[in-house]
């Protein structure tokens, strides 16, 4: 039955995909080398998705649409609504460096993003497993795209074809987890595959034996270790533009999948996957951080941090149910939440300034490209300071108050193990510190290269964008209360809705 | 806004102007503005003296807010006793060490200013925080301006010295951080540190408590044997850097003890109290004894700061009247005293470009003016009565006697390690005759070293002749602890 609830639901996807076609289109006339129009329209379709989403979600309701196959919920509309944030800005920082590569001879870098972003919406808004199988598909589809933008460029065309191969693997994994409990359930709706493993009527082994083909392709699209082989390649190969593109929007998306196969869907079954989760936060601990030391280019460097904080945001969800006794979900699930968003701000202030110092012919990939950054531009190594100590989880920056929230989760549950777990995260992160901080070092404690131009050019949208993202950061720091409230807030109606 | 935030905020907002609009074409502009800034930050202080009240261990000047309702984590400050001088101290040195820098620092004027006046606001932060895990943010905020000061003026080795200090102590902090999170549990999710003082905990929960603190607070004093980090930064520091660390960095983990381990785990803390003295002990004679060899003068005065630092620790547990409140007046009095040490080893650094005490040798002979303040900073450092060194060394000692002899004794013994190490440095660096080159060329102190040294000699010298100010501040306040620390909270 499709009523007019049904469309509100789906609301910002018919915005997102009615205005990707009219920018398609609009894009066969544009002229003019940086495809101002396709970029205005983009940013214009993004913030009015942007008002509507965060209208729908401060409005707190809950409403289905089609069937159940898609659900509007504050959660899954704040994460929209920071997704479309994301690729806005990923959108002003990527223009400017698609632009020196040839990128822009056709309008398919907004495009893609775009659908790539109805994509995330779809993953998003999913209640049905295909539903939400088809955003996932929608929205890497799209990415192996990007990745591929330039053609004649060999690494990036091998990250392409590397990312292609082993997300498809990913997919084939989930979707078959995903056959195995609906065999078990006879359900793909989220909700009726929660009462059916509650009633106890179904084949416990079915049920597991999928759970461990659904966990196995989450872990590869989070990236999470020992599946994320595919990600220092993809981050190193694609354009950074691209980069940006794959590892901020999407990894909103990546939590909301999450959420809901495995919190909405499955959460009955969390002593299983609280443990499959459990190996996949420590070895991701383990291997992220001791691998990044290793690395001499920043954006394999990044690559290897993004895999040691999904390690972080995977230890928050595996602090959700004790005992069978799910009293800790909400704290455990806002404090994953908001860890993704902070991480995502995080990612594109880090990404805009290496974005920043590109140049045509010049990548600005390696760790020594950085050095003595401040002298170039304070502000930009500011911004780039603050997002390393950030990540690095200093305080008073925003990163330090997403680790808070997960080793407060974790300890709340006064499980021992857990708290084992809180004291080797905190040891983990010390490790983590040193290679941030390498960052920091050669930004200001070492002299410019030679070749390097004395200050960097950046258009007027980078630059107050940039400084915005950054501020953020350090803002939020001073002031997390707000975006807590929100994530806890977001959470307490999720799980209030769990079985239903 | 109330006194303290403005004691907080105004050398921070000073500092991001300084970060924000000054560039290296305006250094004199971004010095004035910054002593501007400092002055200002020190006057704002000043009414804290006049409303301070004598007669009560309550928290004054309180301000609460909701700054985290997730957590229930509150913007809550107030001062006592314990930590009132701790806040003028540190405006004090801000402004001394900004004047000190004047010269000296000639690349990026306006982030090496901005960075100690923000330095200066998150450590008055520190010392004002009532809620947990303000003081861990303004505790751990510390660090980030400290690395950047040190990388970016320090000597030839400063990536080294920057590194160890900022993991070092970030070590030491993220287990304070599991322990802080865990209190704030078993207190039904609070992070309020009244509340965490009057929460019974088991021995076992104590004991853990206890050890998670000292991880923090020993690095940070430092305690023998996490100490090493101290000498390696101090020799690569800016003469600046040095100062505000040994003069105030090193106080936030002895205020920590004060704060946190013996008030939340009273029980854990008279238990444990044997161990603490023994290293204190070490710290005193062995760390004394290190110092006596050291060829470089920075690093003997940092092992003189373990030494020092070691009888702050010995007064806090020994749990007496005298004894707390004599390592209180320790800390304050090492304050000024150490922090006029490294700016003498500046100022010659900026003339000399060494630190060797083998390159000195009888720069009274050129130098008289400013070996007069060196010799008054040398006797306050060994103890000498009349200068600030000895007030707190004495009651400290005094207290160790009462408590135990043999403890009293060997701490005492410590007296003559710190008379014979600075004594044997300042004669080989300013008595004699004068053998090296360099030294017959140098030039008197010029009138803003004077004023700068000037500052601390007048502060050093108050201190040493009128304690009383000092000591009348903290009475109520350490009486209260020491009641609160005798009483059993085991449940």
């Amino acid at each position: 039955m499709i009523d007019q609830l049904s469309w509100l639901a789906i609301y910002p996807e018919l915005i997102l995909l009615v205005m990707a076609c009219v920018i398609l289109l609009v894009d066969l006339g544009v002229k003019s080398a940086g495809r101002d129009l396709t970029y205005g329209l983009t940013l214009l379709t993004l913030g009015w998705v942007v008002v509507v989403t965060a209208s729908q979600a401060s409005g707190g309701q809950t409403a289905y649409g089609f069937g159940r196959m898609v659900v509007s919920e504050p959660m899954g509309n704040w994460l929209k609504c920071f997704a479309a944030l994301a690729l806005m800005a990923t959108v002003v920082y990527g223009r400017p460096y698609a632009k020196d590569r040839d990128m822009l001879r056709g309008g398919e870098f907004f495009t893609l993003s775009m659908f790539s972003l109805l994509g995330a919406f779809i993953m998003i808004s999913g209640h049905n497993f295909l539903v939400l199988y088809m955003g996932l598909e929608m929205m890497t589809l799209s990415s192996y795209a990007l990745v591929a933008l330039r053609r004649d460029n060999a690494t990036a065309t091998e990250a392409a074809m590397k990312y292609f191969v082993l997300g498809a693997l990913a997919s084939g994994f989930l979707l078959y987890g995903l056959s195995m409990i609906y065999g078990a359930t006879g359900s793909l709706d989220v909700g009726e595959v929660f009462k059916a493993i509650v009633s106890r009527e179904v084949k416990h082994q079915v049920l597991v034996f999928g759970l461990v083909f659904v966990v196995a392709g989450l872990a590869f699209k989070l990236g999470a270790v020992p599946f994320h082989m595919w990600l220092p390649d993809v981050y190193h190969g694609a354009p950074t533009a691209v980069t940006l593109a794959i590892g901020a929007a999407p990894q909103l998306a990546a939590f909301a999948i999450l959420m809901r196969i495995l919190v909405q869907g499955l959460l009955p079954l969390a002593i299983d996957w609280q443990q499959m989760l459990t190996v996949l936060a420590v070895a991701s601990l383990l291997v992220g951080n001791l691998a990044a030391i290793a690395q001499t280019n920043l954006k394999r460097m990044l690559a290897f941090s993004t895999i040691s904080q999904m390690g972080f945001l995977l230890l928050a969800m595996v602090a959700g149910v004790v005992d069978g006794d799910k009293l800790n979900a909400q704290s455990a699930y806002s404090a994953a939440m908001f860890y993704v968003i902070t991480y995502v701000l995080t990612t594109l202030a880090v990404f805009g300034v290496i974005m920043l110092l590109a140049r045509q012919g010049f990548e600005s990939e390696d760790i020594s490209d950085l050095a003595g950054l401040n002298q170039r531009s304070p502000l930009y190594a500011g911004v780039m300071a603050v997002g390393m100590f950030s990540l690095a989880g200093v305080p008073p920056l925003v990163g330090f108050y997403a680790k808070l929230a997960v080793l407060e989760t974790l300890l709340a549950t006064q499980q021992t193990y857990l708290l084992v777990l809180a004291v080797f995260a905190v040891l983990v992160s010390l490790v983590g510190a040193f290679y941030y901080l390498r960052i920091v070092k050669v930004m200001y404690f070492e002299a410019p290269p030679a070749h390097a131009p004395a200050t960097i050019e950046a258009g007027k949208d980078v630059r107050v964008v940039l400084s915005i993202n950054g501020a953020l950061v350090l803002g939020l720091g001073l002031l997390p209360g707000g975006l807590m409230t929100l994530c806890s807030q977001a959470m307490s109606s999720l799980v209030k809705s769990l079985g239903t | 806004m109330g006194l303290l935030s403005l004691a907080i905020w105004t050398p921070i907002v000073f500092g991001i102007i300084l970060l924000a609009v000054g560039r290296d074409e305006h250094a004199k502009a971004a010095r004035w503005f910054a002593l501007v800034g400092a002055i200002v930050s020190l006057l704002v202080t000043l009414p804290l003296y006049g409303g301070f009240q004598y007669d009560t261990a309550a928290m004054q000047f309180v301000e609460r807010w909701d700054w985290i309702p997730r957590f229930n984590i509150e913007y809550h400050l107030g001062l006592d006793g314990i930590s009132f001088w701790f806040v003028l101290l540190t405006a004090f040195i801000t402004v001394v060490v900004v004047i000190a820098g004047w010269e000296a620092i000639e690349q990026r004027v306006n982030q090496y200013m901005g960075a100690f006046l923000i330095l200066s606001g998150l450590m008055i932060g520190v010392f004002s925080a009532q809620d947990a895990m303000l003081f861990f943010v303004f505790f751990e905020a510390t660090l980030i301006p400290m690395y950047l000061i040190i990388g970016i003026w320090g000597g030839p080795n400063k990536i080294y010295a920057a590194f160890k200090f900022f993991l070092y102590t970030l070590l030491g902090s993220l287990l304070m951080l599991v322990a802080l999170i865990y209190l704030y549990r078993a207190s039904g999710n609070s992070f309020d540190l009244a509340v965490w003082h009057k929460l019974p905990l088991s021995m076992n929960v104590q004991t853990l408590l206890f050890f998670a603190f000292l991880a923090a607070f020993a690095v940070k004093v430092p305690m023998w044997p996490v100490h090493t980090w101290l000498p390696d930064v101090h020799v690569e520091a800016p003469t600046g850097g040095s100062a505000v660390l040994a003069a105030i960095m090193l106080k936030l983990g002895a205020y920590g003890f004060l704060r946190f381990s013996l008030p939340i785990a009273p029980d854990a803390s008279r238990e444990w109290a044997w161990l603490m003295i023994a290293l204190s002990l070490v710290a005193v004679i062995y760390v004394g004894l290190v110092a006596m060899v050291q060829q470089d003068m920075k690093k003997l005065v940092a092992y003189s700061s373990v030494a020092h630092m070691g009888f702050v620790t010995l007064g806090f547990f020994i749990f007496s009247d005298l004894g707390v409140a004599g390592g209180i007046v320790q800390m304050i009095a090492h304050g000024f005293v150490s922090g006029a040490m490294f700016l003498c080893i500046g100022v010659l650094y900026d003339r000399v470009h060494s630190r060797e005490i083998a390159s000195y040798g009888g720069v009274v002979n050129t130098m008289p003016k400013f070996t007069a303040f060196a010799l008054l900073f040398a006797m306050a450092n060994c103890g000498l009565p009349g200068t600030a060194g000895f007030v707190g060394e004495w009651m400290v000692i005094l207290a160790a006697i009462k408590a135990n002899f043999w403890i009293g004794l060997a701490a005492a013994s410590a007296l003559i390690f710190g008379a014979a190490y600075t004594l044997w440095m300042f004669k080989r660096v300013y008595l004699g005759p004068v053998t090296k080159d360099e030294v017959k060329t140098l030039q008197d102190i010029n009138a803003r070293e004077f004023l700068m040294l000037s500052l601390l000699a007048v502060a050093v010298l108050y201190m040493g002749i009128f304690p009383k100010p000092f000591t009348d501040v903290m009475d109520a306040s350490v009486a209260d602890l020491l009641r609160h620390v005798a009483l059993s909270k085991l449940n």
